[in-house]
């Protein structure tokens, strides 16, 4: 796999933003990202099967799965790394029908996350698992914005200047983690 | 008999368990520095310096090496020539595991019961603790932080006897397949085989404790665990997953006798975050 630069994504972001980005695509993010895990989803999906309001509107917007460890003092966040996706397949459809743009977090996502990413032309991102002290570092602000009794399973507003993804799950059918593999498979 | 008192216990808990989660171990970091130099893939390599990169950083400034800081997996060999006093051993980790979390800044990352409201215990306790009773008149204490990416990945088979070594390397590398980049890769694998079903669990999960990328003393053993890893690697996942000739790192096997029925075989995948630090009293 060749290596290309990097791109940027500003969010909000509009369908082109992310019809334009391909499987293997390093992005660099800045601006508004938002974080929700396990439990947010559970309640975002609980919100939007009783066709309510979530306390974030999410059209155009970032999600990333994290649950960072508690800030020390002087330090918007803790460790900041992604946490397995997987666990919010079964909430991920109905995410995806309130208009989030880029989903960020690791490891592979089920059929039909992959199905619906591509019907609300939305991507999936991936950041390195293992690396939350390195991705701490683009984030320069961190606000709880719901649910804050959760902790670190609330909804944050992350504020991050240049926080790095690959691009995984494209609008073109390519999954990078299928390709990847698909490329350095050998015969033992 | 030596006397050892159980606030001694809790400080040295704290100690290692701060330590674990802020300064990757030298064997592992060495183990990341070759993989960047084999590694083919550019954004495999990408991954490997992210790796090195947060493992300098967390070391620094004293940030967790990951998020998920771990459900606190601590071993005591404990001597029989040894007496506790002040308090009991299980309650010294614990509060050792909790001075750590409060102290370090660490992720709470327990709740009480799995099955039905699964409350968060609000200190990271109970610790997993695994006790062994040794000759002598010493303590030793390893705790090894273990996140749930690596952990959900795991897996136990109850094989046949007949299912032989190529069996056995075959659920091994579905279970590394299956897993793909959920748990972290550049892995490590800790096998346990034979025993009873619990007994191969906790071997796989002693044998995250030898040595990254060191051989089994055992040269059978050696040779299989470099064929295992050979296998893995040629799966292509790769750092992150994102595709690569280097997915895993090391193997180790512990094994155990077992029944003449029974053939078990534990697979108990370790992230790239393989933590762990050891202290004696």
């Amino acid at each position: 796999m060749e290596e290309t630069p990097d791109k940027h994504l500003i969010p909000p972001l509009n369908e082109a933003d992310v019809r334009e980005l391909k499987t293997g695509d390093r992005v660099l993010i800045t601006g508004t990202i938002y974080t929700a895990r396990d439990a947010a989803h559970r309640r975002m999906a609980e919100l939007i099967g009783q066709g309510k309001d979530l306390p974030v509107e999410l059209a155009g917007q970032i999600i990333y799965y994290v649950g960072p460890t508690p800030s020390s003092p002087g330090r918007p966040t803790g460790s900041a790394g992604p946490t397995t996706s997987s666990r919010m397949d079964r909430y991920t459809p109905a995410i995806l029908s309130r208009g989030p743009r880029a989903l960020i977090g690791k490891g592979d996502r089920s059929d039909e996350v992959a199905a619906a990413l591509r019907e609300r032309g939305a991507i999936y991102l991936a950041a390195v698992g293992g690396a939350g002290a390195l991705l701490a570092q683009s984030i320069k602000a961190a606000e709880p914005v719901a649910w804050a009794e959760l902790g670190a399973e609330a909804v944050y507003r992350l504020e991050v200047e240049d926080f790095p993804a690959i691009v995984v799950i494209d609008l073109h059918g390519g999954n990078l983690y299928c390709e990847g593999r698909g490329s350095y498979r050998r015969q033992v | 008999m030596k006397q050892v008192d159980a606030s001694e216990i809790t400080a040295l808990v704290s100690r290692l368990y701060l330590e674990a989660n802020f300064v990757l171990p030298a064997d592992v970091v060495t183990c990341l520095k070759g993989a960047f130099k084999r590694e083919e893939s550019p954004l495999g390599r990408n991954v490997l310096e992210a790796l090195l990169k947060n493992a300098e950083i967390a070391a620094c400034e004293r940030v967790p090496l990951c998020q998920d800081t771990g459900l606190a997996v601590v071993f005591a060999e404990i001597g029989q020539e040894l007496h506790i006093t002040g308090g009991s051993l299980e309650e010294a980790v614990d509060m050792g595991v909790a001075r750590a979390q409060a102290e370090g800044y660490l992720r709470a990352s327990v709740v009480r019961d799995p099955i039905f409201e699964r409350v968060n215990t609000g200190d990271n306790t109970p610790a997993m603790l695994h006790i062994d009773s040794v000759s002598g008149e010493e303590l030793k204490l390893t705790v090894l932080p273990k996140g749930a990416g690596s952990e959900n990945m795991s897996r136990l088979a109850m094989l046949k006897p007949s299912d032989g070594v190529d069996g056995m390397t075959r659920f091994i590398i579905e279970t590394v397949l299956a897993a793909g980049a959920n748990p972290c890769p550049p892995i490590f694998l800790g096998i346990g085989v034979g025993g009873t079903m619990d007994r191969a669990a906790l071997l796989s999960k002693k044998a995250l404790l030898r040595p990254a990328g060191s051989a089994n003393s055992d040269p059978n053993l050696a040779s299989l665990e470099s064929r295992i890893l050979d296998h893995v690697n040629a799966l292509g996942i790769g750092p992150g997953g994102f595709g690569g000739t280097v997915t895993c790192l090391g193997v180790a096997i512990e094994e155990s006798p077992c029944h003449i029925a029974s053939f078990p075989v534990a697979v108990n995948i370790q992230c790239n975050s393989a933590r762990r630090a050891s202290g004696n009293l």
